[in-house]
């Protein structure tokens, strides 16, 4: 019983999420060249762009898939594969990696056994890198779950790993 | 239609309005090498194989898209040019798999036939042996990703005179390939009306005639040619 | 609304305010460092004292000294705090109420600020980044209300031009000349773009500006929007700058309800809508027509120019694309004058420029310094030289497209031609020193794999050429290269620096033709003999 309104819930969320994209569709006018903004919503709605979800707004905004695909795939925003319950993002700026970013990302990636853009096999964390966040003054910084922290050493990076495992 | 008058390596050139340096330069019989040029299609400027010294300037121009400009010299044949088409040509050598004894375009390869008159001999990088997929699930034709060189004259021929937009190119960077549809197997694209015309442009033997064996691949432009004809100057009696 | 609104808006801001305010930094750096609790918690301890009535705390943008952040002010001594956070929130207090506190304080006059001069920066740090009415306060619209009702348009670029600003972006096209192409451009419909999509890691400057004054971009925006006829807008931003862009937004909110953006703006006949395009994570749409082709939705490609974006830019319309900082001088530039800031900076390079000054250097953040300024004044007074007594090395500006400056040249003066005389260039303003530890081999692999991880992968010098060059210089560090690839790495860079289709393949080998240039000994000392 329990389970089946769980699984109502879940698809309910879901049905909700299709609502926001297609607002979104809409209050761009479903304008072909407003993909990129759609993408934008879309990625933040489902936390990745499925086949699906590529498809539907192939569909919606009347473009050639090859071309959705084409500009889903050129932007390291965009992820075609599910992400992690947490993500964890290491700056590798240059002022990060002056201050040692690079040693953080190792320590990490030893810590968890996976490497930055992977996810671990129980879907708990995914690691990453940026291309500088523009908080050079507080580095290195690493970002988790959209939160910015500033002065990261070796043993900060792998007591959060420990918090979320 | 005003004419202009320009210069290449010292030779007068008169040039139609508008015209680009490659079109002049191939109507008075120059050469400039080029590969992700097809007359009809758009040009891109991508292969860089065309860039020209213009006057004084330090600035190397695409001979394909830049227009003549009345009283501009160009230069397309200097030491440095030579040298520097040559390292362009070895990168793409190296980049993928180009090994013409076993390509069905061995003989018929704009590739092979630019790196003859260009006198490679050898390639001074490191070859990369990437292993790329070859994808034979379209009925009438394949692709051979090896043989790639990301020209996209496929992309550009599919959408603009075809009209399908079956192509497009994905990912970036080295990791950049072009695909059919959502990435999917060319068989299973929807949008792909096997015409044909991706397998015609393509410069190398990455797009080829199912059936085909090593050094087999003919490649008859023509009808392709008369096609973008009518379409560009509407002629469509030849 | 009209001049008269505008004028009492300011005066009610100013009325409003209370005669002490305790400015607490809220840009991202701090708020990394928890300023915004620390914000808060100081209001509630203010709450309970008798000062609630004559102190207030107010949440700015960037005050600069990033590496002290969390970062406080009072605005009536002028004094910084310093390394503010929940535990020692308390000492503020007690030193607003005059008691003795133990915390770090900082002056004005302290090195960090005294050779620094602020235009771009002139309200950071000093208002609510997130109220129209402060800018207000502060004078803000006021220009734009002049220049619409004053001014013709040719008037604005006269003035510009005559300002001799030059392009922030990097490049430093003067942008008196780049107006003026657009505004005789014919077409029914013009665009004005602003580049925000600060690519270059190291680089926080354009972050910071939008952070903590977004109505002075859109009032630039808006008088060039008026100086060139166009009447749509973007700022195409990167989406790793969430804060920024959030506060963009609620500033075009504001704008649009106060009647300065929208139609008839200060009841003129000047239409000027502003909308924000958020990037996808591309380093290679901050050149410009790269950024075009993301606005229209697509792969963020560049295509050659010309046609240069002036006549033939977003849909084929006629663009004009200027970068944050560019925007951020014109109300300056008009309210003071094109004489005023002509006389500021070098003969060639006028005004000011903001740096992010980062690295092994004991002060780092964000600072404007007027140009012509030496590099050793940036890095050893503002900067306050390598902390731990370490030596200097090298200066590295202008991100992956610019270069190493050896401690030798640091006597340079800052400006765009001599950048790029020693190898560099001005770039977007990232300046990042490096100690006598650091291997500059390394630091040219660490931004040649940044290119080429970044290269679009449309033309071929660019797209393996920065994999070669990579190669190579992989091979060089692991002492597995001989003389041969070292000649060839420079053949390489030469060719990928002059065959590159767009500004980010033909900047890509400048860190390592700048390192070679200045520290080949370190290349060729791990070259491997021939035996």
């Amino acid at each position: 019983m329990e389970a089946v309104e769980k699984k109502e819930k879940v698809e309910q969320k879901q049905d909700n999420r299709l609502k926001f994209l297609n607002a979104a569709l809409k209050r761009n006018l479903y304008q072909p060249d407003s993909l990129i903004e759609i993408l934008h919503t879309a990625q933040e709605l489902f936390g990745y762009l499925s086949k699906e979800t590529l498809e539907y707004i192939t569909r919606e905004l009347k473009l050639p898939p090859s071309k959705v695909y084409g500009v889903a795939t050129f932007y390291n925003f965009f992820s075609l594969k599910p992400k992690g319950e947490h993500t964890c993002i290491v700056c590798m700026g240059t002022a990060c990696y002056v201050k040692g970013a690079a040693e953080l990302l190792s320590e990490m990636e030893k810590f968890l056994n996976i490497k930055a853009g992977e996810t671990t096999k129980d879907g708990k964390i995914s690691i990453a890198t940026a291309r500088c966040i523009g908080t050079c003054g507080s580095a290195p910084a690493v970002i988790y779950d959209n939160q910015v922290a500033a002065y990261q050493t070796k043993e900060s990076v792998i007591q959060k790993l420990k918090e979320w495992l | 239609m005003s004419v202009k008058t320009f210069s290449i390596d010292g030779q007068i050139i008169s040039a139609k309005e508008g015209q680009t340096i490659l079109e002049a330069a191939r109507d008075a019989g120059i050469f400039i090498p080029t590969l992700c040029h097809f007359t009809g299609l758009t040009n891109v400027g991508a292969c860089r194989l065309c860039v020209v010294e213009i006057g004084n300037s330090p600035k190397l121009q695409p001979a394909c898209t830049t227009k003549v400009i009345e009283g501009m010299e160009v230069k397309v044949n200097t030491e440095r040019l030579k040298e520097y088409r040559k390292l362009i040509l070895e990168l793409l050598f190296a980049e993928r798999n180009h090994q013409c004894s076993v390509c069905v375009a061995n003989g018929n390869c704009e590739l092979q036939n630019l790196a003859i008159k260009l006198g490679i001999d050898h390639v001074r990088f490191e070859f990369r042996y990437q292993n790329y997929p070859v994808d034979i699930s379209h009925e009438l034709f394949g692709i051979d990703h090896n043989r790639c060189i990301l020209c996209t004259r496929c992309v550009r021929v599919c959408d603009e005179i075809e009209g399908a937009h079956t192509w497009d190119v994905a990912f970036r960077g080295a990791n950049a390939i072009v695909i059919t549809d959502m990435n999917q197997p060319w068989g299973e694209s929807e949008s792909c009306t096997s015409c044909g015309k991706c397998v015609l442009v393509c410069p190398t033997g990455a797009l080829f005639k199912r059936g085909v064996s090593v050094a087999e691949l003919q490649k008859d432009k023509s009808h392709l040619e008369f096609l973008i004809q009518a379409k560009v100057k509407k002629q469509w009696i030849r | 609304m009209d001049l008269a609104e505008l004028l009492e808006i300011a005066e009610k801001e100013r009325r409003r305010k209370k005669p002490i305010e305790i400015h607490c930094c809220v840009a991202a750096s701090c708020v990394s460092s928890n300023s915004q609790s620390v914000k808060d918690k100081l209001s509630e301890l203010l709450s309970n004292t008798d000062l609630k009535d004559r102190v207030e705390v107010v949440g700015v943008g960037c005050m600069g000294l990033c590496s002290k952040g969390p970062l406080l002010r009072n605005s009536v001594t002028n004094e910084f705090y310093c390394h503010v956070n929940l535990d020692n929130v308390s000492e503020v207090l007690k030193d607003i109420q005059g008691q003795k506190a133990r915390i770090e304080k900082l002056k004005i006059d302290d090195p960090f600020y005294r050779k620094q001069m602020h235009i771009v920066l002139e309200n950071s740090g000093k208002i609510d980044p997130e109220s129209i009415e402060s800018y207000i306060a502060e004078g803000g619209y006021l220009t734009l209300y002049q220049v619409l009702h004053e001014m013709t348009p040719q008037e604005v670029i006269d003035e510009i031009t005559k300002s001799g600003l030059r392009g922030r972006g990097g490049a430093g096209y003067p942008t008196g000349l780049k107006w003026s192409l657009v505004a005789k451009s014919q077409a029914e419909k013009k665009f004005v773009v602003c580049n925000a999509d600060e690519g270059d890691p190291g680089a926080f400057m354009d972050r910071s500006v939008l952070e903590s004054d977004p109505h002075k971009i859109l009032e630039g925006m808006i008088i060039a929007a008026y100086a060139v006829g166009a009447q749509q807008g973007y700022i195409y931003i990167r989406g790793e700058y969430p804060l920024a862009i959030s506060r963009l937004q609620n500033a075009i909110k504001q704008a649009r309800k106060y009647g300065l953006l929208g139609t008839q703006i200060f009841e003129s006949n000047f239409d000027f809508k502003i909308d924000i395009r958020i990037g996808a994570g591309a380093f290679v749409c901050g050149e410009e027509t790269a950024l075009m082709q993301s606005i229209e939705g697509k792969r963020g490609t560049p295509y050659p120019r010309p046609p240069y974006p002036a006549e033939y830019g977003l849909w084929g319309y006629p663009t004009l694309i200027n970068n944050v900082e560019t925007f951020a001088n014109v109300v300056p530039i008009i309210r003071n004058g094109s004489e005023w800031f002509s006389k500021i900076g070098t003969e060639k390079s006028k005004g000011t420029k903001v740096f992010a000054l980062a690295g092994k250097v004991k002060k780092t953040g964000l600072i404007e310094v007027p140009m012509g300024i030496t590099l050793r004044e940036i890095v050893e007074e503002i900067g306050g030289g390598v902390p731990d007594g370490g030596k200097i090395k090298a200066v590295q500006t202008g991100g992956p497209s610019g270069g190493c400056i050896p401690a030798s040249k640091l006597d340079t003066p800052v400006d765009y031609e001599s950048l790029i005389s020693l190898g560099s260039m001005m770039g977007s303003g990232g300046m990042i020193v490096m100690d006598d530890k650091t291997n500059m081999v390394e630091v040219a692999r660490f931004f040649m794999e940044f290119s080429k991880d970044e290269s679009c992968g449309k033309c071929i010098p660019c797209r393996a050429g920065t994999y070669e060059i990579h190669n190579i210089l992989t091979k060089i560090i692991e002492r597995e290269a001989t003389q041969d690839d070292f000649e060839k790495l420079k053949l390489l860079c030469q060719v990928v620096k002059d065959t590159s289709l767009c500004g980010l393949g033909q900047s890509a080998p400048n860190p390592v033709l700048s390192t070679i240039m200045n520290f080949e000994e370190e290349y060729t000392s791990l070259l491997k003999k021939d035996t």
